[in-house]
């Protein structure tokens, strides 16, 4: 068990890394608190797995250091950083049986037999292997094989982290949500430090009290879910986050409001002191789909649309409008009628991020909310 | 389940079966019909049942050469197995050293038997042979063509000089398909190098090492050319292998009869302890969870 830190943390697979793009991970300082269960989410190639295996240690960190409870172990190996890490394929020893596959870890730490079994047994019991513990590894189903991998990782006692790289990739939808609720038993029995990669916000958010969303080699937030989803940092984490994600509008200011191509946006007092000082920054504005009003009449600062089409999910509907240039997609209830040509849109001011080159503009009344 | 009947598709099959015929059954059949017969000329050909199987199996000589041959595949296969996948362990990876290695190992299986053959009587020739002059100039005492030991370690270093390649080139192909997250759970859970290869490495080999052993039983039972080249069989009888009684029988002698008898006992063998092989190792894990789930 133990608190993981990064402390100015950055790795370049390049020998003499020059530019910012010959790195894998940016510099970074972040912590992993012991006993948190946290998410790493970024799409494909953003460094997630890199900084998993910095983390185990199978790969060395070019930049920076990474302390287990104070202690830097850049230069332990990963069989004494005592770790655990289930990766995206299942590993197991398939000439063993599924008993020594989970015993695996433990002979080879020499532990006593009669402790081993002991041990073994309580987490097979957890797992719901006890009824297969004599078969042979080899012929199981994967999302088996899987369990005897996180297997091997509970067994040991003095385990610092668990880190897992994609595990349910290769399982079965149905039982990726048992997979998922048992990670999540184990988390609260054990209460070991545990960081999920994956790159499904829903795996993310249904495994992990707090998120760290990764874009280009960058954590560019980590919170919980819902900050993510209500005030997302970056206009990444409000594209990626969400289904659909955050229409974001590129916009400039003028004396009137926010321009958005031809269409005005009145703005208050409040929003035009936040974009006040923002210099020569490119400015974005930003609306989750779930937020944006659709109506039938016109009110008060409410832009004219035109309703392009409509997909119903069946649950819900996203409809999608066409506001001066820009395409808007708005996520209403079933019931919810839907005008059919033109359309009224209005943005809830509480709801309105502005984002300069790309980075939430943060008010310091909110900050200090927080 | 409904079968159709249709008399034409046994055309289909016909070309196969043919070709088998011819390349397979017929000379086998052939070798089956001197094996029971005493021939004299066309005319006279009798038929003597299992007469000449039962001498050739009293036959001291065969019996010598049977025994020579279970030891000389015996140790070839202890040497080589052993030594091909070291080899492979050992092999760099990645980069122009792995493709020069590659290379290296693959000369000796690109060169013909005879030639071989040919390469060592020279290269193990006590008075001009490098290696032969060399252990005499260290004060020991070798010459394969008057002793008996230093020709039978001279045969089987030739084939363990000839055929480790394969096995190491197996061997390499085998661990290159483990993937590296093997590795990396391994190293996570603390395994030893000793470790790694017993439950990653040997297991992940052993498809590729049944192959491996299968192939070089096979050939070093049917060895010829490379000892007929470099000892003629000698001194003696020493290195005189099966399949070299068997051409002295059949070309030497002309004794079609039991040649024929001899062959089939021959190729018997061959096929028995490769089935034997075969067998016992693809039933070992099936026996193992056929008892395991009778325990739970």
């Amino acid at each position: 068990m133990a608190e993981i830190r990064l402390t100015n943390l950055a790795h370049s697979y390049a020998a003499d890394p020059e530019h910012t793009t010959d790195y894998a991970i940016h510099e970074m300082n972040h912590v992993w608190e012991q006993g948190g269960a946290y998410a790493l989410l970024g799409p494909s190639g953003c460094g997630k797995s890199t900084l998993l295996n910095i983390i185990s240690g199978l790969v060395k960190p070019s930049h920076g250091s990474v302390t287990f409870d104070g202690v830097e172990v850049n230069n332990v190996s990963t069989q004494d950083r005592n770790i655990a890490q289930v990766f995206q394929f299942p590993v197991i020893y398939d000439s063993m049986t599924v008993y020594d596959n989970l015993a695996f870890p433990l002979r080879n730490m020499k532990v006593l037999e009669s402790e081993i079994d002991a041990k073994v047994r309580e987490v097979a019991e957890i797992l719901e292997l006890s009824s297969i513990l004599q078969r042979k590894a080899n012929n199981l189903s994967a999302d088996q094989k899987q369990k005897i991998s996180m297997g091997r990782g509970l067994v040991r006692d003095d385990v610092s982290a668990i880190l897992f790289d994609e595990p349910l990739t290769v399982i079965d939808p149905n039982l990726k949500w048992k997979l998922r609720r048992k990670l999540k038993q184990i988390h609260e029995r054990y209460n070991i430090t545990m960081v999920y990669v994956t790159h499904d916000q829903l795996e993310a958010s249904t495994f992990a009290d707090k998120i760290a969303l990764m874009y280009e080699g960058k954590i560019v937030q980590f919170g919980t879910p819902r900050e993510l989803f209500e005030n997302p940092n970056h206009t990444f984490v409000g594209y990626f986050i969400g289904s659909p994600g955050m229409n974001l509008l590129k916009m400039t200011l003028s004396e009137q409001g926010a321009e958005l191509g031809g269409i005005t946006l009145s703005l208050n007092e409040e929003q035009r002191a936040l974009l006040q000082d923002v210099g020569n920054a490119e400015l974005t504005l930003g609306i989750r789909p779930e937020f944006v009003q659709l109506s039938a009449n016109q009110n008060e600062d409410s832009l004219t649309c035109t309703i392009q089409h409509t997909e119903d999910l069946g649950t819900y509907k996203i409809v999608t409008v066409l506001l001066g240039e820009h395409t808007i997609k708005i996520r209403l209830d079933e019931e919810q009628q839907i005008p059919t040509q033109e359309a009224y849109l209005n943005f809830p001011n509480q709801w309105m991020k502005f984002y300069a080159d790309d980075y939430l503009i943060n008010s310091s009344e909110e900050d200090s909310n927080e | 389940m409904n079968k159709t009947q249709n008399n034409k598709a046994w055309f289909l099959v016909l070309p196969v079966f043919l070709l088998v015929a011819f390349s397979a059954i017929i000379p086998l059949m052939t070798v089956v019909n001197y094996s029971v017969q005493d021939i004299f000329d066309q005319n006279n050909a009798y038929f003597v049942g299992v007469e000449w199987y039962r001498e050739v199996l009293q036959d001291p000589r065969l019996q010598d050469s049977l025994l020579r041959q279970f030891m000389y595949s015996g140790s070839v296969l202890a040497i080589e197995i052993p030594l091909g996948i070291a080899v492979a362990l050992m092999m760099p990876t990645r980069g122009a050293m792995a493709s020069l290695t590659l290379i290296v190992l693959a000369i000796p299986l690109l060169i013909p038997w005879n030639v071989v053959g040919t390469i060592w009587q020279i290269f193990a020739r006590a008075d001009i042979g490098l290696l032969g002059y060399v252990i005499n100039g260290m004060g020991i005492d070798y010459n394969y063509a008057n002793n008996a030991v230093d020709a039978w370690l001279t045969v089987v270093l030739m084939d363990v000089w000839h055929w480790t390649s394969l096995i190491a080139l197996l061997c390499y192909s085998g661990l290159r398909a483990i993937p590296d997250a093997y590795y990396q759970a391994a190293r996570i859970d603390r395994a030893s190098n000793w470790a790694i290869f017993k439950y990653i490495q040997l297991p992940k080999l052993k498809g590729v090492l049944i192959i491996g052993i299968l192939l070089r039983f096979m050939d070093s039972f049917m060895i010829y050319t490379e000892p007929f080249v470099l000892t003629g069989g000698g001194p003696g009888n020493s290195t005189t292998f099966l399949s070299q009684t068997l051409t002295k029988m059949a070309i030497g002698q002309f004794d079609i009869g039991p040649a024929a008898a001899f062959s089939m006992i021959y190729f018997l063998i061959v096929l028995l302890v490769s089935w034997l092989f075969f067998t016992t190792i693809s039933q070992l894990d099936k026996d193992k969870t056929k008892e395991i789930s009778h325990e739970s």
